[in-house]
């Protein structure tokens, strides 16, 4: 690792602690984007609460949506599962191309407000970029190791625990990445429907036009996607490394 | 002892292998050659059940291979491939040990077994064992390739085009080695390749395929000398024939009395290669030794020549 990318993801982490747990350090900086007097750090509930809140609601919905999606990966590029591709690709696109905020709309009258409708639109949501990762990973894996497993006695399970998982692992985890890192943003929405999470701190400085609090929200946000999308891909290299790709 | 009865596949239309039958004798290596798409691949993997056959039976040591599932029958064959196909993210210590991993050997006789195998092919077990396969030379993954087919001590090794992703000069010794391992071992090889010279270099017997059909099933010289009319008259009929013919056979069958000067020349070696020395030095004899350095005799390059021709 360069000293440059060492400071720069130590200053991330550094910022990020910041605003969570010490949020009132900022407030001189962020007090000349309020109006009338109006409080510059949001007020109305702990940002640490609400960060792992958020975090539990991406958490759970990528989990879901990873089981799912790998488990349809592997199954569709079995010879008994293959003739399900396009019907699988389908569903899971629908899912991809359905607006979030549609989901919540058909899913509050069904399921009730909070986190069950927010985790319905982050699963549905997150489920496309795994489950084609998840096929492109395992048809990657090369026709002569295959060829090889096949030739010296394992049986189909053998071969996919042993050999096919292992090697496409890495391109299956940038899969749960991009999952992971949009729906840390797509998470936001849920506040709409009374998730706890910080959709909430945005959604209050849009009400009462407090550019500071939107600001924070944001900022949260997106320092939780870019920590979260470094520490994937230090894993996923790790992973390659030891899969004997790298 | 495999025996090969009547043994066909069909893809759709089109008849892979067609009603083939032949014998390979224990601790024999048997070639099979023919062109890409002449069935030879297909029917190498016939006999390990990769692709089970539409009829026919293929008996190993008098056994019929349809009585066991096809994960155990192929516990049982060696098979080694083009491109050696190891496992990329396992280290060669336990690529060679999948399969007696697979027959639950325990573990002081598996690690046994690998440095038993790496010392047989020439690499350290120290410098080797825990190395990723990437980290070896193309030679040196052909040679593990080998290793984890021949780790469990079949006997029988199936290889499919082994050495076509060498460059030559390593194929050579890939070859040579290849060959001493089956003397040592005396495992029974059925080899594919589309390599007539590879072929006659490893082969006990030649099994020629086209089209799916065997056309014929002999020794290198029985081959070469009376080839079957047509595909296989057209595959040996080369103006490399005459050389072929001098590569099967040895210096020591035409010693004769008598004097000559030179650095002698090893009974061993092949009468093609004693022609070219004799060409090249510019001799009409050159003298033979023994393994142990006596001098037997001469060779002399009208011998060779008479060799060379046409066999009534």
């Amino acid at each position: 690792m360069t000293k440059g990318a060492l400071f720069a993801r130590l200053a991330t982490w550094a910022l990020l602690a910041g605003l969570v747990l010490a949020p009132q350090v900022f407030a001189p900086v962020l007090r000349p984007l309020t109006e009338n007097g109006a409080p510059a750090i949001y007020d109305q509930g702990s940002l640490l609460d609400l960060t792992i809140a958020h975090l539990a609601l991406v958490f759970v919905s990528s989990a879901v949506a990873a089981i799912v999606a790998i488990g349809a990966g592997i199954f569709v590029t079995r010879p008994a599962g293959e003739e399900f591709l396009p019907l699988s690709r389908s569903i899971v696109n629908i899912g991809q191309t359905f607006p979030p905020v549609a989901v919540l709309a058909l899913a509050v009258p069904a399921v009730g407000f909070g986190a069950k409708p927010t985790l319905i639109a982050l699963v549905l949501y997150g489920l496309l970029p795994i489950f084609e990762n998840t096929i492109t990973g395992l048809r990657e894996v090369s026709e002569p190791v295959l060829e090889a497993a096949k030739g010296v006695g394992l049986d189909a399970r053998q071969r996919l625990l042993r050999i096919e998982m292992p090697l496409a692992l890495p391109v299956i985890l940038a899969g749960v990445r991009l999952s992971v890192v949009v729906n840390l943003g797509t998470a936001t929405i849920g506040s709409t429907v009374a998730a706890k999470g910080l959709g909430e701190v945005i959604i209050a400085g849009l009400q009462t036009s407090n550019t500071a609090f939107v600001l924070q929200g944001g900022v949260i946000v997106a320092l939780l996607a870019v920590v979260i999308y470094d520490g994937f891909g230090l894993a996923e290299r790790a992973l390659a490394r030891r899969a004997g790709l790298g | 002892m495999i025996e090969v009865s009547n043994l066909s596949r069909r893809f759709g239309d089109l008849l892979a292998v067609d009603s083939v039958s032949f014998a390979v004798a224990a601790g024999t290596i048997t070639a099979l050659v023919g062109t890409s798409g002449s069935g030879k691949s297909t029917l190498l993997r016939l006999i390990n059940r990769l692709i089970e056959p539409t009829s026919g039976a293929v008996r190993i040591d008098g056994r019929d291979t349809s009585t066991v599932s096809g994960e155990e029958l192929r516990r049982g064959i060696g098979y080694a491939i083009q491109g050696h196909g190891l496992f990329p993210h396992w280290t060669v210590a336990r690529n060679i040990a999948t399969v007696p991993d697979l027959l639950g050997w325990d573990k002081t006789r598996i690690a046994r077994r690998v440095n038993e195998l790496l010392e047989l092919f020439g690499l350290d077990p120290e410098t080797y064992a825990k190395k990723l396969p990437r980290q070896l030379s193309g030679g040196q993954q052909q040679r593990i390739g080998v290793a984890r087919a021949i780790a469990a001590e079949p006997k029988v090794l199936l290889m499919d085009e082994p050495f076509g992703a060498l460059d030559p000069i390593i194929r050579l010794k890939a070859q040579e080695d290849i060959l001493a391992i089956q003397r040592r071992l005396g495992i029974t090889i059925v080899l594919v390749t589309h390599d007539l010279d590879e072929a006659i270099r490893l082969g006990d017997r030649i099994a020629v395929m086209d089209s799916g059909r065997l056309l014929q099933y002999g020794a290198p010289a029985e081959i070469l000398s009376h080839p079957a009319h047509g595909f296989v008259e057209k595959l040996v009929g080369g103006a490399d024939r005459p050389l072929r013919l001098l590569s099967l056979g040895k210096v020591a069958e035409l010693v004769e009395p008598g004097p000559a000067d030179g650095v002698p020349v090893a009974e061993a070696t092949s009468l093609r290669d004693a022609l070219s020395d004799l060409l090249w030095r510019g001799a009409e004899s050159l003298p033979v030794a023994s393994n142990s350095g006596a001098l037997l005799g001469r060779i002399t390059l009208p011998a060779i020549v008479a060799r060379a021709g046409r066999q009534a």
